[in-house]
């Protein structure tokens, strides 16, 4: 303890801050990529996997392998495929990039099973009766299946975003300063695990306690009780 | 000219027939049921004649046009003539009794709010539940919700109504407030096929009855010779086994 607090002030000096800093900003963004872009492909995904919505057949079975393939590799794996496949391409792509897109596609390949079950979760006869109704899929998604389907996907994904900004730490391995390799970087440099560690670790809570507020916030919102 | 033709409908659920060379025809202002076992394929008529299934074979007139089944367009249009009151009541549960009524009629066909919501008092209230209008679907009784689920199908306008069991899965001392609605409807004229197992009130209602059994229409005739003095051996079994208790 008390050397901890011996070397706190040469650590927390202004160019650790700095360096933090930007470990901070790169773990924020790539979670944000994930949560918000993968969310969105996701979502696409999950209606056009839809057959209520989506009558064609070939772009069912489109997103239907895109969801399963990405749903079964592990994260490391493809942050590898991705980076070779822009080196391949002749992509001059920052690691950044490459670590963000591997996050899109892996958060929207989850967010879609998730939001596939909360939409399958509602009763069918919800559809019947959208549809004898003569209200189009968008229009029934919209009206009738969302707002009974938010209370089911909401939860899990919240709980997968949490473990997405968790595993934004693999970027480290090819070589993003994120908060895990910044921590890495620094004890290497004679700080101690401790407070190497103990630093990220908050950086990291501070980072996702957001949002699970977030998620009340979502779900008081969008998925309200009716007997209030 | 009927009302509704149904002439030779086939359909199939994978490879299983549910429904074999099915002919029927009900007049304007006619009322018409359809008895028989679980599984005689009553309720895929039902389902498909409101585009929910698509027939195999065989063709439907509505009001003297034959319905392509194939298309979207045809199918919005016999759409917007039917309107379906379901088993299960199928109402909306995240919308109130009178929002589950007015947003067909907003939203769909796009008319004027305030005039769709004043029609839809009245409704409920013909219906006999005005004093419910702000409940979900989940704080009504069974009862109230298929009166709900009737509200809802009028506002549409329909041309031609479809009842698909709808005492069935209410309690005993449920179903009379139900049937004394449909008898309302029936009593001002509206066309309607109603499938159902309560045999008093089909017998008391309909101008004609068809009795269904493994996806064909066995019988059809007038309450008095189904239930009386059925022609086909498998119509007599049905009734004799349903009106012995």
């Amino acid at each position: 303890m008390a050397s901890l607090i011996e070397e706190a002030p040469r650590f927390f000096g202004y160019y650790n801050l700095i360096f933090l800093g930007q470990a901070f900003a790169y773990t924020a963004l790539l979670s944000l990529v994930g949560c918000g872009l993968g969310f969105l492909v996701g979502f696409g995904l999950a209606v056009l996997r839809n057959e209520r919505i989506v009558g064609f057949a070939p772009l069912r079975w489109f997103a239907t392998i895109y969801v399963e393939i990405f749903r079964r590799i592990p994260f490391l794996v493809k942050l590898m495929v991705v980076f070779f496949a822009f080196q391949l391409a002749g992509f001059d792509a920052s690691m950044f990039a490459v670590a963000a897109t591997t996050v899109a596609l892996s958060a929207s390949a989850f967010s879609a099973e998730n939001i596939r079950a909360g939409l399958e979760s509602v009763h069918r006869n919800q559809w019947d009766a959208a549809e004898t109704m003569n209200m189009g899929g968008l229009t029934a998604l919209r009206r009738v299946i969302l707002p009974q389907a938010w209370a089911i996907i909401i939860p899990p994904s919240m709980t997968y975003s949490v473990g997405l900004v968790k595993s934004t730490s693999i970027a480290s391995q090819i070589g993003v300063v994120e908060l895990t390799y910044a921590a890495k970087i620094l004890n290497q440099k004679g700080f101690s695990a401790a407070i190497c560690f103990g630093t990220i670790l908050i950086l990291y809570f501070i980072l996702c306690y957001p949002l699970n507020l977030f998620a009340s916030h979502l779900e008081r919102r969008l998925a309200p009780s009716r007997h209030r | 000219m009927p009302h509704l033709v149904i002439d030779r409908l086939s359909a199939n659920y994978g490879t299983a027939p549910v429904l074999q060379d099915v002919s029927l025809s009900v007049e304007r202002g006619e009322i018409v049921s359809i008895i028989g076992p679980s599984g005689s394929g009553k309720s895929t008529l039902l389902r498909v004649l409101t585009g929910l299934l698509k027939p195999h074979a065989g063709v439907v007139h509505v009001a003297g046009a034959q319905v392509d089944y194939g298309s979207a367009a045809a199918l919005k249009k016999v759409r917007d003539r039917f309107a379906v009151v379901f088993q299960q009541y199928n109402l909306f549960q995240n919308m109130t009794a009178l929002r589950n009524v007015t947003i067909a009629p907003t939203i769909v066909k796009k008319r004027d709010a305030a005039e769709v919501e004043r029609e839809a008092r009245a409704l409920l209230e013909k219906v006999g539940l005005s004093h419910r209008i702000d409940a979900y679907p989940d704080e009504l009784s069974g009862g109230q919700q298929q009166r709900v689920a009737i509200a809802r199908a009028l506002a549409l306008k329909p041309e031609i109504l479809l009842l698909d069991e709808v005492t069935s899965a209410l309690d005993p001392e449920l179903v009379a407030e139900v049937l004394d609605t449909i008898r309302v409807l029936a009593a001002e004229g509206m066309t309607m096929l109603i499938v159902s197992h309560e045999m008093g009130f089909v017998r008391e209602i309909s101008s004609k009855v068809v009795f269904m059994a493994d996806g064909k229409v066995v019988e059809v005739g007038p309450p008095q010779q189904i239930f009386d003095a059925p022609q086909t051996e498998r119509c007599a079994d049905f009734v004799r086994r349903i009106l012995r208790h």
